[in-house]
């Protein structure tokens, strides 16, 4: 039998909440009541990073995360980061520029990691950024691509010429 | 959706205690990152779940009036890593458990819940045997405080009680003050894969660096359950800081480990492991504290 809760967060920068079943995964609840179809299911087991959103500043797998937990964070996925005119953000226009997007399944996932290295305010060695990556798959571009949208975005924000 | 039979949230450390007294089948949910996915793989599917995670009261860490080091179950890895407490004394465990999954797994998995699976292979365990580390568990009588070696039973068995949740770690002052430590996994991958051997090292030097005064070594994977290679620490005890005395510590570890063929690594390819690891080890606690091989 279905037991339902009520849940209340931050969505994108507003305030919403919904009753949700006990059940559900935090991938079921953005997708079915949000309707947040950036949000992938890929492998639904915490392996491929495809259903990665960003809650209260951190990266976490959506799909091993219950629904229910959200209650009270602050939650952002891909959708959050169109500015009001429409315009990308830097690091969406960033992975079109280099090409780090082919069947696109993975790449919303990767951004919002990407959005968490952004906002740490810090530079990071290659070495640190392909370890900060490593925990989504891509089954098409071979990484690179990716790598280089991510590390160019960095170089940018910091100021560095590239 | 999971295939969850009941779910319970805990409002507090008392409250779990209540709810694992009355749903005596249920079984406790803290990050997930283990649990979810065996109620997905179905392993675990159709099960009665307390969750945990939301008790911010049993996360965190917090240096205590005496030394001791104490953390929160539910603190996660990436909070371990990034802690300034750890990170000033027991460097080594952040490093180790930075090693955990990829970088959202360490967001989401906890220190209780990677101990509490008594899985041999889990990151944190080998360097928390290293540190002599006590399990907190919180019951209905109170507080019960145990070593990590008796903690773990055997192999995905660990001692808690029908009434009990774990609420801390703690590392006293005593194990760690003077001491350094150096963990290395050895994997097939560098991320997201699961440890093949697992070695943590903790030194203490003379003053005059030139003496092994005290020295802790523990593995994961090498056993059924993470452990403490015993009869090498005793040989090494007192000895001089010698690559001679190093060698022949790492030879004395097969006394101890007893690993096992699997698909990962045969027996023969893990003792190699076990005794090379050791050797590596504790030559970088040595440099680590400031002493000089054969100097
Ligand atoms: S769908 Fe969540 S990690 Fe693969
Ligand atoms: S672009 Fe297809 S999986 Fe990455």
């Amino acid at each position: 039998m279905a037991e339902y809760k009520l849940v209340k967060f931050t969505l994108n920068g507003k305030q919403v909440e919904t009753m949700v079943d006990v059940r559900a995964s935090l991938t079921d609840m953005l997708r079915n009541d949000y309707r947040m179809t950036s949000v992938k299911k890929g492998c639904e087991v915490g392996e491929c990073g495809a259903c990665n959103v960003l809650i209260d500043g951190e990266c976490f797998n959506s799909c091993i995360y219950l629904a229910i937990w959200a209650d009270g964070k602050n939650i952002r996925t891909v959708e959050g980061l169109l500015s009001e005119d429409g315009e990308l953000s830097d690091i969406q226009q960033a992975f079109i520029d280099e090409s780090a997007v082919q069947c696109g399944f993975c790449t919303p996932g990767f951004i919002m990691t990407a959005v968490e290295i952004l906002e740490s305010g810090r530079d990071y060695s290659d070495e640190e950024l392909r370890k900060l990556l490593s925990g989504h798959l891509c089954r098409c571009t071979g990484y690179e691509n990716i790598f280089r949208a991510v590390r160019k975005t960095l170089d940018k924000r910091l100021g560095k010429t590239v | 959706m999971y295939d969850i039979k009941a779910l319970y949230e805990a409002k507090s450390v008392e409250d779990a205690v209540r709810l694992r007294v009355e749903h005596k089948d249920a079984e406790i949910l803290a990050g997930g990152s283990d649990v979810l996915v065996q109620i997905r793989e179905g392993r675990r599917a159709g099960k009665e779940l307390i969750s945990i995670y939301a008790l911010d009261e049993i996360r965190g860490v917090t240096l205590a009036d005496n030394g001791d080091i104490y953390i929160g179950s539910l603190t996660s890895f990436s909070h371990i890593t990034k802690d300034p407490i750890i990170q000033k004394y027991i460097n080594v465990l952040g490093e180790a458990v930075d090693m955990v999954g990829g970088p959202q797994i360490r967001n989401i998995g906890t220190i209780g819940g990677n101990t509490c699976n008594g899985v041999t292979s889990a990151d944190s365990a080998s360097t928390l045997f290293a540190w002599d580390a006590l399990v907190e568990l919180t019951g209905q009588s109170g507080k019960r405080v145990i070593p990590i070696s008796d903690f773990y039973i055997k192999a995905g068995t660990v001692d808690i009680k029908e009434d009990e949740i774990q609420t801390h770690i703690i590392i006293p002052k005593k194990n760690y003050d003077g001491y350094v430590g150096h963990y290395i996994k050895y994997a097939m991958r560098n991320a997201m894969d699961i440890a093949t051997t697992g070695c943590s090292v903790n030194v203490k030097l003379s003053a005059d660096k030139k003496t092994f005064e005290d020295v802790r070594i523990a593995y994961g994977v090498a056993g059924p359950i993470p452990m403490r290679a015993k009869s090498a620490e005793a040989f090494i005890k007192g000895k001089a800081v010698t690559s001679d005395n190093i060698e022949e510590f790492s030879k004395t570890v097969l006394n101890d480990v007893t690993p096992r063929d699997s698909w990962r690594a045969s027996k023969a390819f893990r003792q190699h492991l076990a005794t090379e690891l050791a050797k590596r080890a504790i030559t970088k606690c040595v440099e680590l504290a400031g002493g000089e091989l054969d100097g």
